[in-house]
């Protein structure tokens, strides 16, 4: 079996995995973060997404053995020492979830959108989040908190998320 | 669900992948940004014996300036693709249609080679490299072969790739002056394919058309050029009423797909409506 080491929100991590192993699934059964749910089979729904590298991918449609080398950050380590990051705040402060299972991706896939355009209008941030699917709240107030957090990361000091 | 198990092989050049290729015979694949791929593994739809992925091979993933032309490797991303300066420039149709490709995730991983070779009708960029005359790059441990997009895609999921055969890259002529493109996608919600697209290409002499290029998404089991609609409009001056009533045959000689996203009457009717607006926009740049 191929051996990997992977970085994952700042702690590397040095496995022995079966190819056909997913991302998001060595995440969750190996490393027990949880915090990334699997929300379909086509790769469509966003749950999944967490930043590899930087840049936000589906982590149902990655091996875990493409991740050799790599450095990974969850919704788990936003945080650091339970402290919550921006995004995850606004989230919390807009109701922009019901049953938060689409709430993990759709604050990674949100961190990246802000990582490219820091003041993104209501269009582009429907656009950004485009591949993130919730089947709850119809969207409003998750794009009132992406609009929150982007005007409270504007304002603080320059934070880093992939530890 | 879990792919059924293979092995795998992770090359680091183009030469150590055509030799994996050729070594594991008709039971590989080539794994490219996965985005079509792994949910084919994971629903068992596809079940290869070995996995040969491009992921690490830098070569693959350069976008270089050829003089009248542009090469694209066939690892380059769609992230990197529709904000690539050269790309921009040169084939704007490109980055145009790129950008309503997936989402920015899938962007991420999904590459331009990997979209071609995978040749679904429904999507955007088999019909943009054929308005463009681009020309497919195949590399194999035989030896390697030019294939125009007129002749890559074949058939539904099924290019003029030998299983022992990787794309490289593709060759884009680049258009010169006077030329405007455009793509036009009709789909229904976000994220999803497009029910029909329209790939155009016009260039203008003064005030008439003196080249026109249509290329069709998801109006049969390839992409396909409207070719009654270009020829009906070379050397015509430019109007809205000769848009529109080119526009009329865009539809002929195809047969397209009846799905829940339309039938094959309404996919033709918006075929029509589509290849006039996208002569239209292609013309006014
Ligand atoms: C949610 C979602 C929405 C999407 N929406 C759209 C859309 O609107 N429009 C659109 O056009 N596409 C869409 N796609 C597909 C996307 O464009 C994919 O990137 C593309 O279809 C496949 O590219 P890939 O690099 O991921 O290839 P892979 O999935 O890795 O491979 C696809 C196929 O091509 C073969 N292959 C790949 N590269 C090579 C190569 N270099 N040589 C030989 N064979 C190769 C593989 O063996 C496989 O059979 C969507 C995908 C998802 C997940
Ligand atoms: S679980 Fe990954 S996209 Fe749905
Ligand atoms: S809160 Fe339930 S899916 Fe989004």
């Amino acid at each position: 079996m191929p051996r990997v080491r992977i970085k994952v929100d700042g702690v590397t991590y040095e496995d022995e995995v079966e190819p056909r192993l997913l991302l998001v699934h060595y995440l969750r059964e190996r490393l027990g973060k949880v915090g990334t749910p699997v929300g379909c089979d086509t790769t469509n729904c966003g749950a999944c997404t967490v930043l590899l590298d930087g840049l936000s991918v589906k982590s149902c449609s990655v091996l875990a053995v493409q991740a050799d080398g790599r450095e990974i950050t969850t919704v788990e380590g936003l945080g650091p020492g339970g402290e919550l990051h921006p995004m995850q705040r606004a989230f919390h402060t807009e109701h922009a979830l019901q049953c938060g299972f689409c709430t993990p991706g759709m604050i990674m896939a949100s961190i990246d959108l802000l990582r490219e355009n820091a003041d993104p209008s209501e269009a582009e941030i429907r656009e950004g989040l485009e591949g993130n699917l919730c089947r709850c709240t119809g969207y409003q107030n998750i794009v009132r908190a992406v609009r929150r957090a982007a005007e409270e990361m504007r304002q603080a000091p320059e934070r880093e998320v992939t530890s | 669900m879990i792919p059924a198990g293979f092995e795998y092989v992770r090359p680091e050049s183009v030469d150590e992948a055509v030799s994996a290729l050729a070594e594991a015979g008709e039971d590989a694949k080539v794994l490219a940004g996965g985005q079509s791929l792994m949910p084919l593994l994971r629903m068992r739809l596809a079940y290869p014996e070995v996995l040969v992925d491009l992921d690490r091979v830098a070569e693959l993933r350069e976008i270089r300036d050829l003089g009248d032309a542009l090469f694209i490797g066939a690892m380059a991303t769609h992230h990197q693709v529709m904000r690539d300066p050269l790309v921009r420039r040169h084939a704007p149709l490109i980055a145009q249609a790129t950008a309503t490709v997936a989402d920015p995730a899938t962007r991420h991983r999904g590459t331009f080679g990997g979209a071609l070779a995978h040749a679904d009708p429904a999507g955007d960029l088999p019909a943009v490299a054929l308005a463009l005359d681009a020309v497919c790059n195949v590399r194999s441990a035989r030896g390697s072969r030019d294939v125009p997009a007129a002749d890559f895609f074949v058939d539904w999921l099924t290019s003029a790739l030998e299983p022992d055969e990787l794309l490289t890259g593709v060759t884009v002529p680049k258009l010169g002056p006077g030329w405007g493109t455009h793509y036009e996608k009709f789909h229904r919600t976000a994220q999803s394919w497009a029910v029909v697209g329209v790939a155009c290409a016009v260039r203008r002499e003064r005030d008439a058309v003196a080249d026109v290029r249509v290329a069709l998404t998801n109006m049969g089991a390839a992409p396909v050029r409207a070719t009654a609609v270009e020829r009906s409009l070379e050397g015509v001056p430019v109007s809205d009423g000769a848009f529109r009533s080119a526009a009329e045959h865009a539809a002929d000689g195809t047969a397209p797909p009846g799905d829940l996203h339309g039938s094959p009457d309404y996919r033709a009717h918006l075929a029509q409506v589509l290849t006039r607006r996208a002569l239209t926009a292609a013309s006014a740049r």
